[in-house]
């Protein structure tokens, strides 16, 4: 379904996430794994943080020249007897991809996982212009038969739980007994296999998404760890690569070196199971591959990020790591963003891509505990950027006159630190005589956004900056 | 080519550059012919033996099986006991990779097809270019003799690789590639696999046999020359 943008109303999205209890139930299961299974990859790899920093520099090298690298992959891609096309907005690019499929007669069209294609809403245009769209990544597939949209960037359906898919399958899996017994998670992965089975082997058109290109040769690389991508490019007729400006690397050895820290931030893998690298169409005497293959690179406001404070954010590889690292992300789940791309890299990225004005609570969806940056394989200094983000907002009064009224009442005490030293200290005596019985406040005046939902604990008497003064003493 | 234009313009107008630049353009044209290595993991830097065991012991973590075999010429009856070990028609499908070929098939009740797979094959057979002792990977190379739809269709891919064909890092494979295919060239499609197929997109457990392959057999062949021969 076409990801409906709803970042404008993050708050109560959240709120509602919150008293979801199923959405609660998958959450949970889910937090503990991915951290422990990086964790534990990190470990078995002495140099895995020095090939974060060789990540960031290949990345930045390759951002530092990005028009010369996408211009030698175009070559390329030529010479190998691909076709390059390049879509400034999500509507060309969706324009691009319906000519292609309309030109190769398609009716079935399959699709490998690609956040490209959730950013250009591809399946409902792609539906409506009379194809049918079939998502093969397991998790894609259950939240398309369920009309949802992804809320994880490497595990979309990961805000569901067993007994939702089980309902999804028997709901849509007509032709089956209604009485087989589906209660395994094997017999659900077993009974999507059939079904999907068919499905990649009567495909018109393959459409898949791009972890990386490559100048050297002009590659595309998908990553996968169920086989379902390969399906779909290499049984149809045509293969669609679908593909955004910043994926260029320079060469098989640089992106040897990213696929070395991706699979590990991600998952927790030393490698994903599937690392495939396409170059052109089927050649001479190959008895099966793609008889076409497109890559449409995508802009969409990515080039408008090079040389501003966002520009590091074009280095993301979208491993998922800061989301499943991030304290928010883990209690709201990915839908609360309210488009494509949640947790700390959607922060950044989303406002640069629809507007900091749609997107304006996002960046501050943060904690600033800095787990984002201190995980991100290619070490994006991403609480920095959701402050840059604060600023503008800020700069552009697209901030409540309550939030900025309250800025300016704090700004004139922090301009004045003895008054500030001052007011404080009045402050914090009163509420630590006034919250001495209970230990907590359970309401306070000018405070009800924090205590509707938790208690406030009173002061134990003191500030910080008394304690501060006793300490170095 | 209207978006062309304007995407390389916008890309310049940010970088704050012509394009044209004689450093950046030498930059990147040196980038491009010398592909340097970067920093390659001490893991796989091992001799000989030890580069193989690390391979089977990756490879065996990713949960694919292994077997050792002497020589190529042992590979068609080794195949056909772990069909008969593991309940299975004596039937498979295989490309025509001469090394393939040489194999004395006729010497075992095997039913053996050549050619790529149109989804209904329980058994494939692939002969690999070389393996990666770092992560246990499979490298495999499309082209006539290897069709690509063999390594995701069968339910049991069995894939043979030359015990000397195993290298300590993905670089090694490259610069191999590169002298064999020639600068920035390369086969259609270049699959690396480590393990058999798997998901975890339902409650993250992870279960295999997604839409490849439930089951990924490795043959590691030995080069003992005392074997017969054929021919």
């Amino acid at each position: 379904m076409t990801v409906v943008l709803t970042s404008p109303a993050f708050k109560d999205n959240a709120r509602s996430a919150l008293a979801d209890d199923q959405l609660q139930r998958a959450l949970k299961n889910a937090q503990g794994g991915f951290v422990h299974k990086r964790a534990t990859a990190r470990e078995r790899l002495p140099e895995f943080d020095a090939l974060r920093d060789s990540a960031r520099d290949i990345k930045n090298h390759a951002l530092a020249h990005l028009d010369l690298y996408l211009e030698a992959y175009e070559a390329r891609v030529a010479a190998s007897g691909g076709h390059v096309h390049w879509a400034e907005t999500a509507a060309d690019a969706r324009a691009i991809v319906l000519d292609l499929c309309r030109r190769a007669g398609a009716r079935r069209v399959t699709k490998g996982k690609s956040m490209i294609a959730e950013e250009i809403a591809l399946n409902d245009h792609l539906e409506a212009a009379g194809f049918e769209p079939v998502e093969t990544d397991l998790g894609e597939y259950i939240i398309q038969l369920r009309n949802e949209t992804p809320s994880h960037i490497i595990a979309p359906a990961v805000h569901l739980n067993r007994d939702q898919v089980e309902a999804e399958f028997r709901r849509v899996h007509t032709g089956l007994p209604a009485d087989r017994d589906l209660e395994a998670p094997e017999t659900l992965l077993a009974e999507a296999r059939d079904v999907l089975r068919e499905k990649f082997l009567s495909a018109d058109v393959g459409i898949t998404g791009a972890n990386f290109l490559v100048a050297e040769t002009g590659t595309s690389i998908i990553v996968t760890n169920e086989g379902n991508g390969d399906l779909t490019q290499i049984l149809p007729r045509v293969h669609i690569v679908l593909a955004s400006i910043e994926k260029v690397v320079p060469t098989l050895n640089d992106v040897s070196q990213l696929l070395r820290v991706l699979a590990r931030s991600a998952t927790g893998q030393d490698l994903s199971v599937y690392t495939t690298f396409s170059t052109g169409p089927r050649r001479p005497g190959d008895l099966d591959g793609p008889e076409e293959y497109h890559v449409v690179i995508l802009d969409n406001g990515r080039s408008a990020m090079l040389g501003s404070e966002f520009q590091d954010m074009l280095r993301c590889i979208r491993c998922g790591a800061c989301m499943n690292h991030c304290p928010v992300y883990q209690n709201v789940g990915g839908h609360a963003y309210g488009w494509v791309y949640p947790g700390p890299m959607g922060a950044v990225l989303t406002p640069a891509l629809v507007g900091i004005d749609k997107a304006r609570h996002l960046p501050n969806a943060s904690t600033f505990c800095g787990r984002c940056e201190e995980v991100c394989p290619v070490r994006i200094p991403l609480p920095g950027m959701m402050r840059h983000w604060r600023e503008r907002a800020f700069e552009r009064a697209l901030n409540p006159a309550t939030e900025r009224g309250g800025l300016a009442f704090w700004a004139f005490f922090a301009a004045r630190p003895r008054l500030y030293g001052l007011v404080t200290r009045l402050g914090m005596g009163a509420l630590h005589l006034l919250g001495r019985r209970a230990g907590r406040f359970a309401s306070l005046p000018f405070a009800g956004g924090w205590t509707k939902v938790r208690d406030l604990p009173a002061p134990q008497g003191g500030t910080f900056q008394s304690q501060w003064r006793r300490a170095r003493r | 080519m209207r978006g062309r234009a304007e995407i390389f313009a916008n890309i310049r107008r940010g970088l704050g550059v012509g394009g044209r630049e004689a450093p950046r353009q030498l930059a990147v044209a040196q980038r491009l012919a010398t592909a340097p290595r970067g920093l390659v993991p001490a893991r796989g830097q091992l001799a000989p033996e030890a580069r193989v065991a690390l391979f089977l012991d990756m490879a065996i973590g990713a949960q694919a099986t292994v077997e050792d075999v002497a020589s190529p010429h042992d590979v068609p009856a080794a195949i056909a006991d772990l069909l008969r070990r593991h309940n299975l028609a004596p039937r498979l499908r295989r490309g025509a990779d001469p090394r393939l070929d040489a194999m004395p098939w006729g010497e075992t009740a095997l039913e053996v097809a050549i050619g790529p797979s149109a989804g209904h094959d329980e058994v494939a057979v692939s002969h690999a270019a070389a393996g990666v002792a770092e992560t246990g990977t499979l490298v495999m190379l499309s082209g006539p003799e290897n069709p690509s739809t063999l390594n995701f269709l069968p339910d049991l891919h069995i894939v043979a690789v030359r015990r000397a064909d195993i290298a300590p890092d993905y670089e090694t494979v490259w610069e191999a590639l590169r002298a064999r295919y020639g600068i920035g060239q390369l086969p259609r499609t270049v699959n690396w696999i480590t393990g058999p197929s798997r998901s975890a997109d339902i409650e993250q457990r992870l279960l295999l046999g997604a839409h490849g392959p439930r089951r990924l057999h490795v043959l590691v062949i030995g080069d003992d020359t005392s074997a017969p021969r054929p021919g």
